[in-house]
Order: C-alpha cells, then sequence, then structure tokens
C-alpha cells in the first residue's frame, strides 16, 4: 500500500493546467490510493454475477473472459434498447463544459478525466465508434475509439471515481444525469466481474444476511440491547423495543451502518428514544434490516433483488406503511426506483402519521416515509417536548446528503427540525448547499481504506466549505441525514477540519428530548457533559 | 491474493492482510503479525484479542467499539474503559489492528 498522501501534498499536487497532449493518448495510470481492491469471487458468487475470480486491479492480468470486448459491446446495446435515458444521454451532450469544475472529484485532483464531460466522454467515445454512422465512419476525427483493454481499464478507474452524486447534472443545461452514466457503465463492467469488493462484499452480505454488514439477527438485538442500556444509564428509562412483530402499524427500516458503528450508533438510540416517547406501534425487522443498497452501485438487477425484501417483510408482518432511517442513496432507490421495481406496494396503505394524522400523500406510490419528513411534522404539530439549551455546546451546520436533497427534494425538513433542537446553527455557503451540495466524497460505495487519497481529495470540496463556517462561526459539528456520510465525514473532518465533530439529526433530536419520566440529564448519548444552564460554560 | 507460508502451511490473506479463512489462526501468527508490524503483544493486547475472538465465534462478526470498550473496563478496570486505551494499545485502530492480529474479517458497508 502506498503511503498516505497529507493535507498538505493534497493541496500542492493540485494542479488544473490541462496537459498538453490530447485526452485519448494519454494511457490510463492505476494509482495507488486512488481505487479500491477488485471484487472478489466469494463476494461475485454469492450474488451470481459473472467472472468470479479474485484479481489486483494493479496488476496487468485483470484476469477477463476471452471475448470480453463482445460482452461489453452487447451489454451497451442491450441497455441502449431498455433505457432511453441512457441512449439520450449518449447522444445530447455539447460538450459546453458547465460541468466540469463542478465535480468534487475534479476539484479535488485537478485531473481533467474526472470533468464529469470527460468521464462521460469516455463512454461516449465508445458508443459513437460502434453505434453511430459518423462515429464508425470518422473513427477518432468524429470523436470515436475502438474498445481495447486500455480504454476498459480507464472505465474501470474512472467510473469508481464518481460516487453519483448528480452535482453536475444541477449545472447541465440539457440536464444530463450523469450518475447514470456511471451507473450504466458500472453495469457493463460489472458484465466481466469487473466490481470492487467495498461494494460487492456489502451487496453479497446483504444478500446473504439482510444488511450489509452481514448482522445476525442475534447481533441486531444485541447490539439494540447495547444501546437501550447506554439510553438507561443516560435517561433513566428503559426501553423495550419491538422485532419483527406482526400487525405493527409501522415497519422501520435503517442503513446497518446505524446499527455498528459511531457515530450513527447514537443516531440509532435517537430513533429508539423517540419511538419511544410517541408509544408508536412500529417494529425493527431482522430481515429487512438494511435501508442502504449497495446493490445500486452494482446494478439495477442487483439492487432490485437487494430492495425486494423491504416489501416482502411489510406485507409478511401486515405492517400498514414504512418509515425509513436516516440514509442518503436508500432514499434515492426508494424514491426514483423501488415503486417500478419492487411496486406497487397495494398492500401497504398511504402513510399517515398517527400522532399527527399528517397524510404523507408525497409517498403515496411508495408507502415509504422518510424520518426527517415524520419528524418535521411532530414537531410542527407541537409533539415534541423539546429542550434546545442540551444541545447548546454545538455549534451546528448541515450537510445535504446528495441523494434525499437532488435525488428527493428533502431541503427543508432536516433544517427545520435542526432549528428546533439547537440555538446555534449556522449555513455553509450557499452554492455548497441544498440542490447544489457538495459530496462527502466517499458515496457510492467508495468509502474503503484503500483509496483514501481519492476520498480525501473528492472530499476537499466539502470540507472547504465546513472549515469557512468553522473559523467564520466556530461551528463545531457537521450534521447530516445518511449513514455513508457519518462515517465518511468523521474521516473527512479529521483529516481537513479537526475539531468538527460528525452527528446524524436524530442523535441532537434525543438529546434534545424531553421524555415522561426521565431523570435530569447529566450527559448526553455519548456521555459527555451536558452544557451548563444559561448558556454559559460552553463557550 | 497473497499467500504466506507461515510454520509449514500456507495461509491465504486478504489484499489488505487479513485471515481469509478464520480456521487459519493460531496465536503464534498472531504474535507473527504483531512482529512484522514492529508490536510485541502483552497479556493486554491478548486480553482484546481474545474477546475479539470469543465475540466474533457467537455473534459471526466484530463487536463495536462500544461493546469493546465496556467490555474492558469489566475485565481490566474502568480507568481502561475508553477508546484512548485501545488506540494505545493498537495505534493503527482496534477495530482494524486488533481484528487482523485476532484473524477476523474487516468489517464493510456505511462503516
Amino acid at each position: 500500500m502506498a503511503k498516505e498522501m497529507k493535507p498538505n501534498e493534497i493541496i500542492q499536487s493540485i494542479n488544473y493546467t490541462p496537459p498538453a497532449k490530447p485526452w485519448m493518448e494519454l494511457p490510463v495510470e492505476i494509482k495507488p490510493g486512488m481505487f479500491c481492491w477488485g471484487a472478489k469471487a466469494k463476494s461475485l458468487n454469492i450474488l451470481g454475477l459473472p467472472n468470479a475470480r479474485d484479481w489486483n486491479p494493479s496488476h496487468e492480468d485483470w484476469k477477463l473472459p476471452e471475448n470480453w470486448k463482445d460482452t461489453v459491446l452487447e451489454g451497451m446495446a442491450d441497455r441502449l434498447k431498455k433505457y432511453r435515458s441512457f441512449k439520450l444521454f449518449m447522444d445530447i451532450c455539447v460538450r459546453c463544459g458547465a460541468c466540469a469544475d463542478k465535480c468534487h472529484f475534479f476539484l479535488g485532483s485537478g485531473d481533467p478525466k474526472n470533468m464529469p464531460v470527460l468521464r462521460a466522454e469516455l463512454m461516449r467515445s465508445v458508443y459513437r465508434r460502434y453505434f453511430t454512422t459518423p462515429g464508425k465512419l470518422l473513427g477518432k476525427l468524429g470523436g470515436a475509439r475502438d474498445l481495447d483493454i486500455n480504454v476498459l481499464k480507464e472505465w474501470w478507474y474512472y467510473f469508481f471515481q464518481c460516487t453519483e452524486c448528480r452535482r453536475c447534472s444541477v449545472f447541465c443545461p440539457y440536464g444530463i444525469d450523469t450518475a447514470e452514466i456511471t451507473i450504466m457503465g458500472r453495469e457493463m463492467l460489472n458484465l466481466l466481474g469487473l466490481n470492487i469488493e467495498w461494494i460487492a462484499g456489502p451487496a453479497s452480505a446483504c444478500y446473504m444476511k439482510g444488511n450489509h454488514l452481514g448482522l445476525e439477527p442475534h447481533t441486531i438485538k444485541s447490539n439494540v440491547e447495547f444501546m437501550l442500556d447506554d439510553i438507561e444509564t443516560v435517561t433513566g428509562i428503559k426501553i423495550d423495543p419491538p422485532f419483527n412483530k406482526k400487525g405493527a402499524d409501522i415497519l422501520f427500516v435503517t442503513p446497518s451502518g446505524d446499527l455498528f458503528a459511531d457515530p450513527g450508533t447514537y443516531t440509532c438510540m435517537g430513533y429508539l428514544m423517540l419511538f419511544h416517547e410517541l408509544g408508536l406501534n412500529y417494529t425493527w425487522s431482522t430481515y429487512a434490516s438494511e435501508g442502504g443498497n449497495f446493490g445500486f452501485f452494482t446494478s439495477n438487477e442487483t439492487a432490485k433483488r437487494l430492495n425486494y425484501k423491504i416489501y416482502a417483510e411489510a406485507k409478511r408482518l401486515g405492517v400498514k406503511w414504512i418509515l425509513g432511517g436516516e440514509c442518503g442513496h436508500m432514499w434515492r432507490v426508494l424514491n426514483q426506483y423501488m415503486d417500478t421495481w419492487n411496486g406497487p406496494a397495494d398492500f401497504l396503505e398511504v402513510p399517515r402519521s398517527p400522532i399527527t394524522g399528517t397524510v404523507f400523500e408525497n409517498a403515496k406510490g411508495t408507502k415509504m416515509v422518510h424520518i426527517a419528513e415524520f419528524t418535521a411534522d411532530l414537531i410542527r404539530h407541537g409533539k415534541l417536548k423539546l429542550d434546545p439549551s442540551r444541545n447548546d455546546d454545538l455549534v451546528v451546520t448541515y450537510h445535504d446528503s446528495c441523494n434525499t436533497a437532488r435525488g428527493m427534494g428533502i431541503l427543508e425538513e432536516p433544517r427545520y427540525i435542526i432549528r428546533n433542537i439547537c440555538n446555534n446553527f449556522y449555513e455553509m455557503p450557499e452554492d455548497t448547499i441544498r440542490e447544489k451540495t457538495f459530496c462527502c466524497g466517499s458515496g457510492s460505495g467508495l468509502n474503503a481504506g484503500e483509496d483514501m487519497d481519492l476520498r480525501m481529495k473528492g472530499g476537499l470540496a466539502r470540507a472547504n466549505a465546513v472549515r469557512y463556517v468553522q473559523q467564520r462561526y466556530g461551528v463545531n459539528m457537521l450534521a447530516n441525514i445518511c449513514a455513508i456520510d457519518r462515517a465518511a465525514l468523521t474521516t473527512s473532518m479529521n483529516y481537513w477540519c479537526p475539531g468538527v465533530g460528525v452527528t446524524g439529526v436524530h442523535e441532537m433530536v434525543a438529546n434534545a428530548l424531553v421524555m415522561k419520566g426521565e431523570k435530569p440529564r447529566e450527559t448526553n448519548l455519548r456521555g459527555e457533559p451536558l452544557p451548563a444552564k444559561g448558556g454559559e460554560g460552553n463557550v | 491474493m497473497p499467500i504466506i507460508d507461515f510454520q509449514g502451511k500456507q495461509i491465504e490473506l486478504d489484499d489488505d492482510g487479513y485471515l481469509v479463512n478464520l480456521a487459519d489462526w493460531t496465536p503464534d501468527l498472531a504474535t507473527d503479525m504483531a512482529t512484522k508490524d514492529g508490536m510485541t503483544l502483552t497479556e493486554n493486547h491478548w486480553e482484546v484479542i481474545n474477546f475479539l475472538r470469543d465475540y466474533y465465534q457467537k455473534y459471526q462478526i466484530a463487536p463495536m467499539i462500544k461493546i469493546l470498550v465496556k467490555e474492558i473496563a469489566k475485565s481490566m478496570g474502568p480507568e481502561k474503559g475508553n477508546t484512548k486505551y485501545l488506540y494505545e494499545l493498537y495505534p493503527a485502530g482496534p477495530a482494524k489492528q486488533a481484528c487482523r492480529y485476532a484473524g477476523l474479517p474487516k468489517p464493510t458497508g456505511c462503516v
């Protein structure tokens, strides 16, 4: 493994001057620290994906089948037929360059092939060569090139240097969804077994055990019980949450990271406390125990198979509707794909909050409500007793997760919640939030350990905006509603913005939540002393 | 994937140096991995490794760091029940380094 770069080394290495040679003449160089390990045979076999074998991307031989080129081109032909969006996106780009400097990977690396337009061009050039008349006739003059092994490696390297965050799409005058190009690229690479293990491992665990981490039912229960002990220590309240309860009104599904890794576990404690306080008739499931979907970073078919369990479990348990936890890409999948993949969920009811009576018309199709919508509605109706001063030691900013912001328009709800649970909230600059939010730098399954240089380069743009509010307002906590964010931003903040912590919104909700019968709180959920009352002693 | 020859046995490691087959693990192998990192495993290190292995047998995954901290506090006193102590023992991180010596696979996903 190469030595990881230091922050100043990354800053000094960024060079936005394009190389003198045309891009087609620059062969890909697979650099250590910038890629993830190849998918293992074991993981691909579990998922039933082709060309399962152990391979190393830094080796010359990727152990491809002899007819790999035909496989890719047939795969491309299939998808051009099947997805009109893909065909359209291959055809309509005018290379205006509006997207070029909108990508966090380009901003943090200066590599022109990380410009969304050029990343897409890696594939468009092959599309032109084999699927358009001008490309077939004119070749390179028509912007076309042959598909050879170097081109394939270039695809792999750069389609796994895109987090499918879709920031570039916001700026594209044609509305080209560059994430869909990466998604198609990864689909075709997966026809040859060219996934990464950080995606294939979790996806296979999810296929076998219902969640990415491979937590078994008794492990989930034990982890939750452990959190319940901590909740009791902090609040004096003993909670007994339901698991796999038939006839519950609501099924709750969250990313498994919340059940395992800090600081997600504190967010998880937040859900448990909120539902207990409401007396909600809900249930956890140890079968549909994953909201996230690393299949989505593999192929639509894999994503569909992994997603199926959520509706299946809702049906088995006989719930009325489904509530989902703080996750990012989970919501892109649920909001934009689930209904047509695994629906219609006509055995469920249109979600209605049993506490406020609010009907979530927006979730009429999928029957799934995001917990930020659910909690914002509770606060709006005055159903929660909150003491924001318990969060007075925090100076908070909010990171919009790419998928909830751009994928489903959840912009106001988390902000509304945060304003009601803490007294110090500052926004990052407007070009870096809401629809224009910068990616954490590690989304779409790239949050591994071996690609740390890539992650920290990709995380620079987001961190730079955090640093601005850190220096200007003394921000010390970065709130978000995504499990990958909670893991990835913790690393990125330690690297770029030491002193800034990371939290899920529902951790802060639970700290501010005044519960019936609780003992006077002395610490927050992390066991840290609460700030002194009256706003003193914490600044 | 790399294969190492240890005490006359071929042992397969993954790209990050974790054991591919849990059954290949022996205390000697853990000591050897630590020595290669320039570390000597003391009784305190073994306390962590043994707990990780027992936990894995029962739950098929490494414990949450919280659980490890609490366990260490129970067996070695509350002053050692914190992540700081664990990082002193395992500078590369208890989740990564101690799991590797204990022969456990690395957790993957949103972590």
